[in-house]
C-alpha cells in the first residue's frame, strides 16, 4: 500500500490544519480570562480540551473514511471532527456559543455533532463507544458497506462501557473499529497505573477481535493500520481495535498545571512531532520545499481565521432558545 | 485571636484529613485524588500527608470503584469515594441505587453501608449538558441515602466529619461555585470562618441564613449565596426574605421550613436542579400538607425550567436561577 504522494501531502494538509485550529483555540481560549484565570469568562467559556500532538490518530484513520461511515468522539473530540472534514466556520461558531454553531451553542466543545457527516461525541468518557457498535449494527442490519469507528483514550479503555462494546461487536461480527488514542494519560493518571495489561491492543484477545499497536505519531504508520482494520470491516471481516501511543503536547485541558508529569517527558514527546516526523518524509522525498510547507501553514492560518471570524461576527442565541430542542414533538 | 479562614475545598480537605488521622479505616479513592489532589481540590494534600495506600487515584471505573466503596464498606473500611462530576453517575447508578441505597434495608438492618459518596455539581460556567447538573433530587428520591449539599466552608467541613462518621450510606454534593477555586468565578462566600478542631453539623438541621417577615426562601448551595444576594436587594425595596439553607435534603428538616412558612406567610424555593418531579415540588408540597391555612399565596418555584443545561452563555444564564431573577420572583410573590 504505498502511498502516492498526494495522498501524503493530503495529510499533511490535514495535520497542519488541524495543529492551527487547536492552536488558535487555545490562544482565544484565554481572552478575557486572564489574569485571574476564570473559566466562565471570554469569548470560549467552560473547559477545553485540545488535541494537539494526536493529529496523527485522526488523519491516518479519517483518511480512509467516507461522510457517511459514522465516527463517534470523546471530551477532545476535534481533531476527529476536522479529519471527518467539518466545515471549520460552524464549528468555530459552536465552540464560541453562537446561533450559527453546528448544535445552535447548546453543545459546545465536548458536545459536537454534525449528522451530515454522521459524526457524534460528549463529555462521558467511554460514552461514545456503544454508539458505534449501534451505528455498526444499523449498517449490518441494511447490509450497507459503511463502517463506524469510535476513538476514545486509553483511559477510557478501563470503563464498562469498552468492554461490554467489545464483546457486542465481536458476538455480533459488526464492522466496527475501535481505535484507542494512548496519549498514556487520563488527566493525572497514567496508564500504568490504570491498566492491568501493557497493550489494550491485546485486550482484543479477551473478545477475539485482532488488536494492533501503532506509532500514533507517525501519519503514515496510523494510516497503514487503520486501513487493514477498516478494509476488512467493510468486506464483512468484524470488527477490530486499533492501539495508537501517543501524547497531548498541552494539558488534560487548559488551566492544568501538570504537576504529574515526569520532569522532561513533554520535551522529549515534542521531539516527536507528527507534523514534523511527516513533513521531514515529504522533504527527504522531494515532494515538499520549505517553501510549499509555508504555503500550506498561511493557506491553513487564513482557514482558520475565517472560521474564527465568522464564529466572532455571529450572534449569539436568544435566551430563550434554551427551551427548544428538548424534544422533537412535544 | 483572628478566626482562621479556608475555601470550601480545603475545608473539605481538612476534614476528611482529620478523620483519616483519627480512624485508620478512612481511606479515599476516586480519579485523580491523589498527585492532583482532586480536580475540584476536595482531597488536595492527602496523598502527600497519607500516601498512595489510603489515597488511592482509581482507573476511569466508577461502576468498579463505586461499588468496591460498598463492599469495603459492607467489611467495616470506611470508604471516602469522589465521583469526579455528579454527571458521571451514570456510569455506576445501578451501584449507588440499588446496593449502596439499599443494602442495609435489604438485609432487615443487618448489613451497614458507611460510606461517603462525594460530588461536584452544578454550573454556570458553560461547561454543558453533562458537566453542570445538580441532581441531588434524583438521589433524594431513592429511599436509603443520606443527602447532604453544603453552602459554606464552616458546613462543609462539619458536615463531611459528620457524613464520615455516619453509619449510613451518604451522598455528599460540592458546588464547584462555593468551593473557593482559583479558576472559578471568583465568590466571596466560598471563604469563610473554620475552626482547626474536628467538630460536627448535625444532619437534618436547616440554617435561617438570613431572617424576614414577607417571605420564605427556600434553597441550598449556591442558591444560598445569590437568594443572599437578592435578598439584600430586596430589603432595599422594602420586602423582607427569609432565607433558609436547608443544608441536608435526607434528613429534612420539615421543622425549621414549616415554622418559617407560618410566620412569613409566603414561600419560594429556589433550586438549580430541574424543576419537574425533584427538590421543589417536594418542598412546596410539604408547605401545602402542612401549612396550608398559613398561605397567603401558592408556592413559588425557580429552577431550571426541564432543559438540560445549554453551553451557551445566554442561554445557560436564562435556566439557572439568578440574583435578579431571584429578586424579580420575590416581587412577584410579596405582591400576589
Ligand atoms: C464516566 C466519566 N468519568 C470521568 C470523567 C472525567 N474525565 C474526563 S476526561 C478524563 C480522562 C480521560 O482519559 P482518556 O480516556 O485517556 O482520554 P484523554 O483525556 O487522555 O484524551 C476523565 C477522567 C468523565 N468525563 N466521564
Ligand atoms: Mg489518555
Amino acid at each position: 500500500m504505498a502511498l502516492s504522494k498526494e495522498q501524503l501531502l493530503d495529510m499533511y494538509r490535514m495535520l497542519v490544519k488541524i495543529r492551527t485550529f487547536e492552536e488558535r483555540v487555545g490562544e482565544i481560549y484565554y481572552e478575557g480570562k486572564l489574569p485571574a484565570f476564570d473559566i466562565a469568562a471570554g469569548p470560549i467559556p467552560g473547559e477545553m480540551h485540545l488535541y494537539t500532538g494526536q493529529e496523527a490518530v485522526a488523519t491516518g484513520v479519517c483518511a480512509h473514511l467516507r461522510p457517511d461511515d459514522p465516527v463517534t468522539s470523546t471530551h477532545r473530540p476535534h481533531g476527529h471532527l476536522i479529519a471527518k472534514g467539518v466545515d471549520l466556520k460552524a464549528m468555530m461558531a459552536e465552540i464560541f456559543g453562537k446561533k450559527t454553531g453546528l448544535c445552535k451553542g447548546k453543545g459546545g466543545h465536548m458536545h459536537l455533532f454534525d449528522p451530515t457527516l454522521h459524526f457524534g461525541c460528549g463529555g462521558i468518557v467511554g460514552g461514545g463507544i456503544p454508539h458505534a457498535v449501534g451505528a455498526a449494527l444499523a449498517i449490518k442490519k441494511r447490509g450497507e458497506d459503511r463502517v463506524a469507528v469510535s476513538f476514545f483514550g486509553e483511559g477510557a479503555a478501563n470503563i464498562g462501557a469498552f468492554h461490554e462494546s467489545l464483546n457486542l461487536a465481536a458476538i455480533w461480527n459488526l464492522p466496527v473499529v475501535f481505535v484507542v488514542e494512548d496519549n498514556l494519560y487520563a488527566i493525572s493518571v497514567p496508564k500504568s497505573k490504570s491498566t492491568a495489561v501493557r497493550s489494550n491492543a491485546e485486550r482484543g484477545v479477551a473478545y477475539g477481535i485482532p488488536g494492533v499497536q501503532v506509532d500514533g505519531q507517525d501519519v503514515i504508520a496510523v494510516y497503514e493500520a487503520a486501513g487493514e482494520a477498516i478494509d476488512r470491516a467493510r468486506r464483512g471481516g468484524g470488527p477490530s481495535i486499533i492501539e495508537a501511543i501517543c501524547y497531548r503536547f498541552r494539558g488534560h485541558f487548559e488551566g492544568d498545571a501538570e504537576k504529574y508529569l515526569p520532569p522532561g517527558e513533554k520535551e522529549k514527546w515534542r521531539q516527536k512531532d507528527p507534523i514534523h516526523i511527516l513533513g521531514n518524509q515529504l522533504k527527504q522525498q522531494g515532494w515538499l520545499s520549505d517553501e510549499e510547507a509555508a504555503a500550506i501553514q498561511d493557506e491553513m492560518t487564513a482557514l482558520v481565521r475565517e472560521a474564527e471570524m465568522f464564529a466572532r461576527e455571529s450572534p449569539y442565541p436568544a435566551p430563550e432558545e434554551a427551551l427548544e430542542d428538548v424534544f422533537v414533538n412535544l | 485571636m483572628a478566626e482562621r479562614l479556608l475555601t470550601t475545598s480545603k475545608a473539605i480537605a481538612e476534614a476528611i484529613a482529620q478523620e483519616m488521622e483519627r480512624d485508620e479505616r478512612v481511606f479515599v479513592m476516586g480519579e485523580d485524588v491523589g498527585a492532583y489532589g482532586g480536580i475540584f481540590g476536595a482531597t488536595e494534600g492527602l496523598l502527600e500527608k497519607f500516601g498512595p495506600e489510603r489515597v488511592m487515584d482509581t482507573p476511569i471505573s466508577e461502576m468498579g470503584f463505586i461499588g468496591a466503596g460498598v463492599g469495603a464498606a459492607i467489611e467495616g473500611m470506611r470508604p471516602v469515594v469522589e465521583l469526579m462530576f455528579v454527571d458521571f453517575f451514570g456510569a455506576a447508578m445501578d451501584q449507588i441505587y440499588n446496593h449502596m441505597a439499599k443494602i442495609h434495608y435489604m438485609s432487615g438492618g443487618r448489613v451497614n453501608v458507611p460510606m461517603v459518596l462525594m460530588t461536584a455539581i452544578g454550573g454556570g460556567y458553560s461547561d454543558a449538558a453533562q458537566h453542570s447538573q445538580c441532581l441531588y433530587g434524583l438521589f433524594a428520591h431513592v429511599p436509603g441515602l443520606k443527602i447532604v449539599v453544603p453552602s459554606t466552608p464552616y458546613d462543609a467541613k462539619g458536615l463531611m466529619i459528620q457524613a464520615i462518621r455516619d453509619e449510613d450510606p451518604v451522598m455528599y454534593f460540592f458546588h464547584k461555585g462555593v468551593m473557593g477555586l482559583g479558576w472559578m468565578t471568583p465568590n466571596p462566600r466560598a471563604t469563610g470562618p473554620v475552626p482547626e478542631e474536628p467538630y460536627t453539623v448535625p444532619f437534618g438541621q436547616a440554617a435561617v441564613r438570613r431572617e424576614g417577615t414577607d417571605l420564605t426562601i427556600l434553597t441550598l448551595s449556591l442558591m444560598v449565596h445569590r437568594s443572599l444576594d437578592a435578598a439584600e436587594k430586596l430589603a432595599e425595596e422594602g420586602i423582607s426574605a427569609e432565607v433558609i439553607d436547608l443544608r441536608t435534603l435526607v434528613p429534612l428538616d420539615r421543622e425549621t421550613i414549616v415554622e418559617s412558612v407560618k410566620k412569613t406567610h409566603r414561600v419560594m424555593i429556589v433550586d438549580e436542579d430541574y424543576k419537574s418531579f425533584g427538590m421543589s415540588g417536594e418542598l412546596a408540597t410539604i408547605v401545602v400538607e402542612e401549612a396550608l391555612d398559613y398561605l397567603d399565596a401558592p408556592p413559588k418555584r425557580l429552577a431550571v425550567p426541564d432543559t438540560p443545561i445549554p453551553y451557551s452563555r445566554p442561554m445557560e444564564q436564562f435556566v439557572i436561577p439568578s440574583v435578579d431573577r431571584i429578586a424579580e420572583a420575590a416581587r412577584e410573590l410579596v405582591t400576589s
